[in-house]
C-alpha cells in the first residue's frame, strides 16, 4: 500500500525529478526505507545538508531545472538555511524537503525539533508545512510550479513523520495516484508578457538616445533569452554589460560583450554607465555592487528596467520605462518592434551614427583598458592560474566558484561561451560554496568538464564534499587558487585598514596531495609557474576526480576596484591608485562580515 | 508617518507571519494590525498600519504583493476610506463625578458597557483621531485601562478593497506604480 514516503517519491518522479541531494535523519528515515525499494529518483547521499542544498543550487543553475535537496528535522533542516538564502539571493528553483516531529509533537521541543517553516519563512520564496497526506501531492505540485515560474527561488515542504507513515488509501500502487495537473495559487500570478504600450514607449526611447548601454543579469540566463539579448545589442549596436549573475548570456567573445561589470568589473563597462544616456537594464536588480553610490549612478541616462518582479522595479533606483515581464517575452516583442522599419525611420536612423561612434569608443576603452596583471616566472599569478584554465578548456567547462578574490579574478578572465556555464554565489557570497555546486551541476551535466574552482578559505569550508566526489566517482576537478590567506579580506585590510591583518592567515593547510589520497582521489600541488600547463592538462585529462592546489603568488589584490560606496568613475586601476585613494577616504562606515565578500 | 494598508489574504496559517515577517525583515514598526475572516470564509482581510516613509510605500506594498498568500494589497492612506477602530476603556473615578463622565462620552457618542461601583466601561467607535481626543478628554476623570482593536478599513464608494494584484498593465512611465 502507498503511503507518505511513497507517494513522495512518486510525486518527485512525476515532477521529473532524476536526481535528489539529501541527508538522513530520525524523522526521514520512512523516505529512506522507501528508497530501498525504489531507486527513482536517485538519491545522493552528501556530507553536510548545507552542500546539499547548495549541491541542487548547482544541479539547478546548470541545467535550468529545479534542483531537489533532502534532510530531516531540526539541525538537518537549520542547516540548509544558508543554501536557501543562496538560492533565494540569486533567484535559483530549488525544493527542499525536510522531516519534521509527528503533528503531535510539533510545539513540544520534541527531540530534533525545531520550527523550520518558521525558520525559514525569509529564506524561501514560499514554504509549506504538510499536516495530512492528503494535501501533500498538491504541496509538491505547487512547490515546483513556485519555484520554478516567474521570478525563480527556493520552497521548501515540511513533512512530519506522521505523514510520512500515513497510507494513501484507495489505491493499489504509487503509480494509480491522480496527482494533481493544475495549481490555485489565488495569490500567484507573475505576468510574463511585458505591457505593449511599455514596449513601445522603449523602443521609441531606444531609437533617440545616442548612448545607449544594455546592462543585463541573471534574469536574462533565468529565461533563457541569451540569443533575444544578442539580437538587441546588434540591432541597437549597442555594449552590453553583465552582472556577475549574467556571465555567459552572451559570448564573451561577442564583439559588443563588456564583461562584468561594477566593483570589480571591467574599466569599459563602468565607464560606459558613467557616460551613457540610455540604461537598458534587463533581468538585473540595480545590486549595491553594480550600482555603486546611488546618487551618482547613470546621472545622464534614461533608464528602461525589463524585470520579472514588480517589486525590483523602482528599489534601488528611479526608473524611466519600466516593463514587468519575462525577459525573453519581453525581448522578443521589443527586438521586433526596434526591427520596424517605421520605428527605426522615426528617430532610429537619425541617431544611427552616434550610436556608432559611441560602441566604437567602448571598443576603445575595452582595448586600452582590457584587465591586467605582470606574468612572473618565479611565482604564479591569480590571473595566469585564470590565464591557463581559459587556455586549457577553451570556455567549455562548467566553472563552480566559491566567493572572494578568486571569484572575481574568475569572473573577469575567464571567457564563457554559452550560458549555465558559471555557477557562482552572486547575491549571498556564500563561502563553501564551490565544490558542492559543483558537484551537483556535475550531476546536471555529466558529459562536461566540470571546475570547482575555490578559494583555500572556501575550500577548507567543504572538504567533506571530497567524500562525495570519491564515493560517486565524479571528475570534477577541484583546483584551489591558494595564496594562503583570506584574499578578499585581506585585501580590504590591505587598502581601508592600513594593512592591519587580523585573522586572515591560517597558517595550516593541509597537503592535498595526501589529503586527495586519503579519500582516494589524485591530488596535486604546483608551485612553479614552469609546471603549471602541464598540471592542468593532467588534471583536466584524467578520468576522475582531481584535486590541484596552486600555490600562488600571495598578496595580489584584484583591480579594477570600485571602494564600497563610491560612484563608478572612482574606479581604482591600481595598487598605486588604491593606496592614494585609501589616504584620501576614512575607514568605511560599514564593516563586512567574515563570509566572503563585504559591505 | 503612518500608512494604512488593506490585503486580501487566503485564509491560512502562518499567513499574518509572512506579512508581519515582510514588515519586521525591513524594520519598520506596525503601529496596528487587524484580521478577520473575510466574505469568503477561504480568505481574510487584513489591515495593517505601518509606520513607513511615504517614499517607500510603494515598495512595502510590492513586496508584500509577493507573498504567495496575499492576494492583493491597497494603499488606504491614498483613497477615500471609511476607517474604524474600537476601544474598550475601563476608567476608575470617584462617585461625584460618574454623572459628568456620562455627559462627556455622549459627546464622543460612548456607550457605557458595564458598570460597577467606583468604574464605569464604555465603548467607543471612530477614527485614530476622534479616539485619541476622547481618551484625552476622559483621562482628566481618573486611572484608565484600555483595550483598542487597532483600525480596519474600507475604501468608499464603488472602488473595491481589493485591487488587480499584478500591477504590471498599470504601469505608467516613469510614475508610482498604482495597485
Amino acid at each position: 500500500m502507498p503511503n507518505g514516503s511513497s507517494i513522495l517519491l512518486e510525486c518527485l518522479r512525476r515532477e521529473g525529478v532524476e536526481v535528489f541531494f539529501g541527508y538522513p535523519g530520525g524523522v526521514v528515515l520512512p523516505i529512506y526505507d522507501e528508497m530501498v525499494r525504489q531507486k527513482t529518483p536517485r538519491h545522493i547521499l552528501v556530507r553536510h545538508e548545507e552542500n546539499a542544498c547548495f549541491a541542487a543550487d548547482g544541479f539547478a543553475r546548470a541545467s535550468g531545472r529545479v534542483g531537489v535537496c533532502m534532510a530531516t528535522s531540526g539541525p538537518g533542516a537549520t542547516n540548509l538555511v544558508t543554501g536557501l538564502v543562496n538560492a533565494m539571493m540569486d533567484s535559483i528553483p530549488v525544493v527542499a524537503i525536510t522531516g519534521q516531529v509527528s503533528t503531535k509533537l510539533i510545539g513540544n521541543d520534541a527531540f530534533q525539533e525545531a520550527d523550520t517553516v518558521g525558520i525559514t519563512r525569509p529564506c524561501t520564496k514560499h514554504n509549506y508545512l504538510v499536516k495530512s497526506l492528503a494535501d501533500l501531492p498538491h504541496a509538491i505540485k505547487e512547490a515546483f510550479h513556485i519555484a520554478s515560474s516567474g521570478r525563480p527561488g527556493p520552497v521548501l515542504v515540511d513533512l512530519p513523520k506522521d505523514v510520512l507513515q500515513a497510507v494513501w488509501p484507495g489505491i493499489e500502487s504509487d503509480a494509480a495516484l491522480k496527482y494533481p495537473d493544475f495549481v490555485d495559487l489565488p495569490g500567484y500570478k507573475p505576468s510574463f508578457e511585458g505591457h505593449s504600450g511599455q514596449i513601445k514607449k522603449a523602443a521609441a526611447m531606444i531609437w533617440h538616445a545616442q548612448r545607449p548601454v544594455i546592462y543585463a543579469g541573471g534574469g536574462v540566463i533565468a529565461s533563457g533569452a541569451g540569443a533575444l539579448l544578442e539580437q538587441l545589442s546588434e540591432l541597437v549596436e549597442a555594449p552590453v554589460n553583465l552582472t556577475v549573475m549574467g556571465l555567459g548570456a552572451i559570448p564573451s567573445d561577442h564583439p559588443n560583450c563588456q564583461g562584468m561589470l561594477g566593483m570589480h568589473g571591467s574599466y569599459a563597462a563602468n565607464q560606459a554607465m558613467v557616460e551613457a544616456d540610455l540604461l537598458i537594464a534587463v533581468g538585473v536588480r540595480f545590486d549595491d555592487r553594480v550600482t555603486g553610490k546611488l546618487e551618482a549612478f547613470c546621472k545622464h541616462a534614461k533608464i528602461i528596467h525589463i524585470d520579472i518582479d514588480p517589486a525590483e522595479i523602482g528599489k534601488n533606483v528611479k526608473v524611466d520605462v519600466p516593463i514587468v515581464g519575462d525577459c525573453g517575452q519581453v525581448l522578443e516583442k521589443l527586438n521586433t518592434r526596434l526591427a520596424d522599419s517605421r520605428e527605426q525611420s522615426d528617430g532610429g536612423l537619425h541617431h544611427r551614427e552616434s550610436r556608432r561612434a559611441w560602441l566604437a569608443r567602448t571598443e576603445e576603452w575595452r582595448r586600452k583598458h582590457p584587465y591586467e596583471y605582470t606574468d612572473r616566472t618565479d611565482e604564479i599569478m591569480p590571473q595566469a592560474l585564470l590565464e591557463e584554465i581559459q587556455r586549457a578548456t577553451n570556455g567549455d567547462a562548467i566553472v563552480a566558484t566559491d566567493v572572494g578574490q578568486h571569484q572575481m579574478w574568475a569572473a573577469q578572465w575567464l571567457r564563457f561561451n554559452r550560458p549555465r556555464t558559471w555557477i557562482t554565489s552572486g547575491g549571498l557570497g556564500a563561502m563553501g560554496y564551490g565544490l558542492p555546486s559543483a558537484i551537483g551541476a556535475q550531476f546536471a551535466c555529466p558529459r562536461d568538464t566540470v571546475i570547482a574552482l575555490v578559494g583555500d578559505g572556501g575550500f577548507q569550508m567543504s572538504i567533506p564534499e571530497l567524500g562525495t566526489l570519491a564515493s560517486e566517482q565524479l571528475p570534477v576537478k577541484t583546483i584551489i587558487m591558494n595564496n594562503g590567506y583570506l584574499g578578499m579580506v585581506r585585501q580590504w585590510q590591505d587598502l581601508f585598514y592600513q594593512g592591519r591583518y587580523s585573522s586572515v592567515e591560517f597558517g595550516v593547510f593541509p597537503d592535498c596531495e595526501k589529503l586527495g589520497a586519503a579519500y582516494g582521489i589524485k591530488g596535486m600541488v604546483v608551485r612553479d609557474r614552469a609546471v603549471l600547463r602541464d598540471a592542468l592538462q593532467e588534471t583536466l585529462a584524467h578520468p576522475g576526480p582531481v584535486l590541484l592546489d596552486v600555490r600562488v603568488s600571495r598578496e595580489e589584490n584584484v583591480y579594477p576596484m570600485i571602494p564600497a560606496g563610491g560612484a563608478l568613475s572612482d574606479i581604482i586601476l591600481t595598487d598605486e591608485d588604491a593606496r592614494k585613494a585609501a589616504t584620501a577616504r576614512p575607514v568605511p562606515a560599514q564593516v563586512g562580515s567574515g563570509a566572503g565578500e563585504m559591505s | 508617518m503612518p500608512q494604512t494598508l488593506s490585503l486580501y489574504v487566503e485564509n491560512k496559517s502562518g499567513v499574518l507571519a509572512r506579512v508581519a515577517g515582510v514588515l519586521s525583515g525591513r524594520a519598520f514598526n506596525i503601529d496596528s494590525l487587524t484580521v478577520a475572516k473575510s466574505f469568503d470564509p477561504g480568505f481574510s482581510l487584513m489591515t495593517v498600519v505601518v509606520d513607513v516613509p511615504a517614499s517607500l510605500t510603494e515598495q512595502v506594498i510590492k513586496q508584500l504583493s509577493k507573498l504567495i498568500n496575499v492576494v492583493t494589497v491597497t494603499c488606504v492612506s491614498d483613497s477615500p476610506a471609511v476607517v474604524r477602530e474600537m476601544v474598550l476603556v475601563k476608567i476608575y473615578l470617584p462617585d461625584e463625578m460618574r454623572s459628568r463622565l456620562l455627559q462627556e462620552a455622549e459627546i464622543f457618542r460612548a456607550r457605557v458597557v458595564d458598570s460597577a461601583p467606583g468604574s464605569f466601561t464604555l465603548e467607543a467607535t471612530g477614527d485614530s483621531d476622534k479616539l485619541e481626543a476622547f481618551l484625552g478628554v476622559i483621562a482628566a476623570y481618573g486611572r484608565l485601562e484600555m483595550a483598542r482593536t487597532g483600525t480596519v478599513a474600507m475604501p468608499r464608494g464603488a472602488s473595491r478593497a481589493v485591487a488587480v494584484r499584478n500591477p504590471s498593465p498599470k504601469v505608467a512611465a516613469g510614475g508610482p506604480i498604482l495597485l
